[in-house]
Parts: structure tokens; sequence; C-alpha cells
């Protein structure tokens, strides 16, 4: 079983959440998906067995062949191409790399090469699997890298547990979209109530059912229940606001070391959602 | 006439909260919110629209099933998985028009697609620019670059000194796309390992696109010793380490009400928020 952790609004704990999840339920599988800024190897310290390096295909320009027709700079949909007198300029960092230049290039000056954007790793955590996606800095999409991260889940293993990126973006929307549960994780802040009613809604587009945690819950939690209730989806855990939840956190330590009484809490919430799925 | 991106790395650390507060300390500025995947600005600025426009994502592929030979040459060369069995995955087109290229019967054609709106609005600290993706709209960085260039124009048009933008978390396109051409940045930060770890990568990414940057540390005091670190970490990437704001309920309150907390109370958030609003000044980063 996969579980997505999201949460629409960043800095909400989904990352907080997830370890702590992982490290309550037996065989679990640890997914950082947030390639752009992965956090749990910080609070867990895994060994990494295997580096698997991603790549985007690029293009080349032959200018020996070329004769600076531009039909290239003019089919790009992303301005990944410029023709300026007898040069092509290729803009790596706006380049989605769909090749289609090498395809419309009468003269088959252009090629494509991949080049490396990033890295999947795989290792160890006390005792559970890791897979964690590192997007080189300057590069701008995740997406390759997270579907590569879920190919590596081991279908035959324990519960799969994905840390995906804050937001909504590509990236976020594979990651829900190939789990059968969403566990969003929010704040009862205006803030991160509007960004949960986001994420919710990929989610039911996605036909993935999710479940809320409501993190530094307080006084004004009821705007994320009365949301909850309004919409059917349960809210599944809170966790009250705490100076030293947060000082722990600072400490990289996760919840349930620093708290293990949460441990138990961590494996109902799991059961809960085993439940939610099978039925 | 400047513009001011706020990044941070790390989502939550307070980008949103300090840029509310400069959109009430600032004189004569636009404002605009590139987080387009989880805006949050306007919450706090109660905005009126003026102007209201379609945001043309990317476009997508249509197979005619008609002149389709099934060849499968499309789904051969489709970088991304979009087209199976010679079906079009709208969620993992990119709207590239690869396939329609190699088409060999011109079966596909790409259609534009409304993913979205691009908001003006009042506020009553000035203009905001902002958008509002649809569930599961993409191209966010194509919808930064218009919320930028709305923000752009309505500050030549009113002669506005400045412009400031909310940024996204993360390293990707969108924060890529919101720092082209930009003069400065600050990043807020929080002392925590993921606050240091991804503030490392943001700056990474903004001196690549040389633009010099502030970092502030928010809610400082729940670790000094990882304040100062961070601090350590920012000179010597060539950043200017410039405020530290307390950890403080006043925020949270004021927060709630939607309201910068630099106009409900003098706390000590609001004080170290106005202190770096000067300083950014001086420092001729705003």
């Amino acid at each position: 079983m996969k579980i997505a952790v999201a949460s629409g609004k960043g800095g909400t704990g989904k990352t907080t959440v997830a370890v702590s999840l992982a490290l309550s339920v037996p065989d679990a599988q640890l997914v950082d998906a947030d390639a752009e800024e992965p956090n749990c190897h910080l609070f867990l310290r895994p060994s990494i067995q295997r580096t698997i390096p991603v790549y985007m295909m690029v293009p080349h320009v032959d200018l020996t062949k070329c004769d600076f027709c531009r039909k290239c700079a003019d089919f790009c949909a992303f301005n990944a191409l410029a023709v300026v007198k007898e040069q092509v300029l290729v803009f790596p960092e706006l380049c989605h790399g769909c090749t289609g230049c090498v395809y419309v290039c009468p003269r088959e000056a252009i090629v494509a090469r991949q080049r490396q954007i990033g890295e999947v790793e795989i290792g160890a955590a006390r005792g559970m699997v890791f897979i964690q996606g590192r997007l080189k800095p300057t590069e701008p999409s995740a997406v390759r890298i997270v579907r590569e991260e879920i190919a590596q889940i081991d279908p035959k293993g324990g519960p799969a547990i994905i840390d995906a990126s804050p937001g909504t973006a590509c990236a976020v929307q594979d990651t829900i979209g190939q789990s059968q549960f969403c566990l969003l994780v929010t704040e009862p802040t205006p803030f991160g109530l509007h960004d949960l009613k986001m994420a919710m809604d990929v989610a039911q587009e996605l036909g993935v059912p999710s479940g809320v945690v409501i993190n530094r819950n307080g006084a004004r939690d009821s705007i994320i229940e009365d949301e909850c209730r309004k919409r059917n989806i349960p809210v599944l855990l809170k966790i009250p606001f705490d100076r030293r939840v947060a000082e722990a956190y600072s400490r990289g330590q996760p919840l349930v070391d620093a708290f293990p009484e949460w441990r138990e809490s961590l494996r109902s919430l799991y059961r809960e959602i085993e439940r939610r799925v099978m039925t | 006439m400047k513009e001011l991106v706020i990044i941070s790395g790390k989502g939550g650390t307070g980008k949103t909260t300090v840029l509310g507060c400069f959109a009430v300390l600032a004189a004569n500025k636009v404002l605009a919110d590139a987080d387009v995947d989880a805006p949050n600005l306007h919450l706090l600025l109660s905005p009126e629209p003026l102007e209201e426009s379609d945001y043309h994502g990317v476009d997508l592929a249509a197979i005619d099933e008609e002149t389709c030979t099934k060849c499968g040459r499309c789904e051969e060369v489709c970088q991304f998985s979009a087209i199976r069995d010679l079906r079009i995955q709208p969620r993992r087109c990119e709207g590239c028009g690869t396939c329609a290229v190699v088409c060999p019967e011109q079966a596909i054609t790409m259609t534009p697609q409304v993913t979205g709106q691009l908001y003006l609005s009042r506020t009553r600290y000035g203009p905001l620019a902002h958008a509002r993706l649809v569930a599961g709209g993409e191209a966010s960085g194509k919808l930064v670059t218009e919320v930028r260039e709305l923000a752009h124009r309505v500050a030549v048009e009113r002669g506005a000194d400045l412009i400031l933008t909310d940024g996204s978390p993360g390293i990707g396109c969108p924060v890529i796309a919101s720092l082209s051409g930009v003069e400065a940045t600050l990043a807020v930060t929080e002392p925590t390992p993921s606050g240091l770890h991804d503030l490392e990568r943001v700056l990474l990414v903004a001196a690549h696109f040389q633009v010099r940057s502030a970092v502030c540390v928010n809610k400082w005091d729940i670790n000094p010793q990882l304040t100062e670190e961070i601090e350590r970490l920012a000179r010597a990437m060539g950043a200017m380490p410039l405020g530290r704001i307390p950890f403080d309920e006043a925020v949270a309150e004021s927060t709630a009400e939607g309201i910068p907390v630099v106009e409900v109370a003098d706390s000590p958030a609001a004080r170290a928020i106005r202190d770096l609003w000067t300083d950014m000044g001086e420092n001729d980063l705003c």
C-alpha cells in the first residue's frame, strides 16, 4: 500500500508525520518525494546503498549543419531555444526535455543528449527501506525524479509512506495519483485551511481517498474540522500545539523518539488508513 | 523600479507573514503573489478584484481517432509517458507538441486550455497581482511569469518604485521563474535542520541567477545556536544575514484575523519586522 503525505501549505508537519508514521509501523518503506527540498534524511540519518542518476534529454545543436531557419525556436513551447544571428542559444533551465526540436529540424542538426538533473538514493534507516530524490539546484522540474522514486518502491514490501512536496503541482499530483490514500497534514490557520482545500480538491479529482492530520492544534482548530465535516473527510489525528514539539524538531529528533507516547497514536492512525483503503 | 522576492526553500517559514508586513511598511509599491500553487497573500490583504483574465496553461494534445492509423509513433516519442494505448493522459501532457510533429497522419492537434485566472486587485496597501489555478492546473512557472508581468505593467502605469513579490517554497520552476531579472531576494528561514538544509539549496539557485540575497531567521529563539549556524552559512554563501524575528503568539493571532502583525500590535515580532524593513532599505535591497 502507498500512502501519500501531502499538505498544500508548506511547513505544516508533513515530514514530522511521515517520519514518525514510518517509525511506528513494521517494515515501512519511507519515500522522501520532496525532491526539491528533501528533509527526512535529517531525522533518520540513513545509510545510502545505491544511487540512481536521473536524466532528461536536452538539445545539442551542430552549427555546421544548422542554417538558422528558426524552426526549432518557433516550435519550442517553453522558449528554451533562441536563434540570434548565426547562433543557437539553448536555455537548459527552460527546457522540458521533450526532444520535439530534434524532429522539427529539417537538417538533422539537433541531437538530444542526456543531462543529469538529480538522483534517487536508496538505502536503509533504522530497519526500514529509505528512498529519497534530490533535484540538482537550478534544475526546474523534479517530476522525473519523483516518478523514479515511486518506481523503486518494492510492491511486495511493507507500506510505503511517501512524503510529498508542498503545493499541488505536477510532482505532488503524481505522488497522490499513484497512492491508495492521501494523508493531508495541516494547521489550524487561515493559510493552512486555504491550501488544505486546494489539496483536498486535487485528491478528490484524482479519486484518491483522503484523511486529515491537524498539527499544532489549539483553540482555533474548528476551522479545519468544519471544512472536513462539510466535505465528509475524516480528521484522523490531532497533534496539539506544544513548544517542546517544535524544539524537538529543531534538534532533528523525530516526534516518536522525543515523545514515545505518540507511537501508539500513529499505529492506530495507520490501522485506520488500512481499514479505509480495504473497505 | 526594483523588485524584491521573498523565498525560503522550506515551506511554512513565514514568507507571507513577512511580505504582508512589508506591504504595510513600504510606500508606493505594487504587490504580487507568485506562490501560485498555494497563494495566501490575499488572506492577509482582503483584495477586491479590479480585472480578471483567463490563464492559458499548457496546450493539450488530442488524437483524432478517425485519422489515426495506430502506428504508435506518438507514444514512442513522448518523453512524459503522457500517451498510453494511444490515449492522451491529460495530467501528464506537458503541451510540447512533439507528438503532433511526428504523427505521419497529422491526427494530433494541440489545443489551448484555460487552467486558471489572473487577477489585478485593489487592497488597502496598494495593487495586488495574483492568480488562482484550477484543481490540478499546471505550468505554474508560466503563471508566475504572467503574475510578475502584470505587476510590472501596473507598476509602470502607476509610477511605483517597488514590486514586492511573495515566492514559492522549494527550488523548482516556480522559484526559478520568480527570480529572473530580480535585483534582490529575502530568504525567510527557521532555525531547524530542515530550514538550514533547504536555505542552502535555494541560496545556490539565487546565486546562480545572480540575485543578491538577504536572510532572516524567523522564530530564531526556538534554537539560538542553529540561528547562528544559519547566519554563518548565509555569509559563507555571499548572502547577508539581516534580522531575527522572535517566536511571538501575536503573529498567529493577527494572521487568524487576516491582518499583518505590524498593523495590530507592538509585539516583539512586529518590532523585529519593522527593523528588518529599515535594514533592507539601508542596504539598498528594496
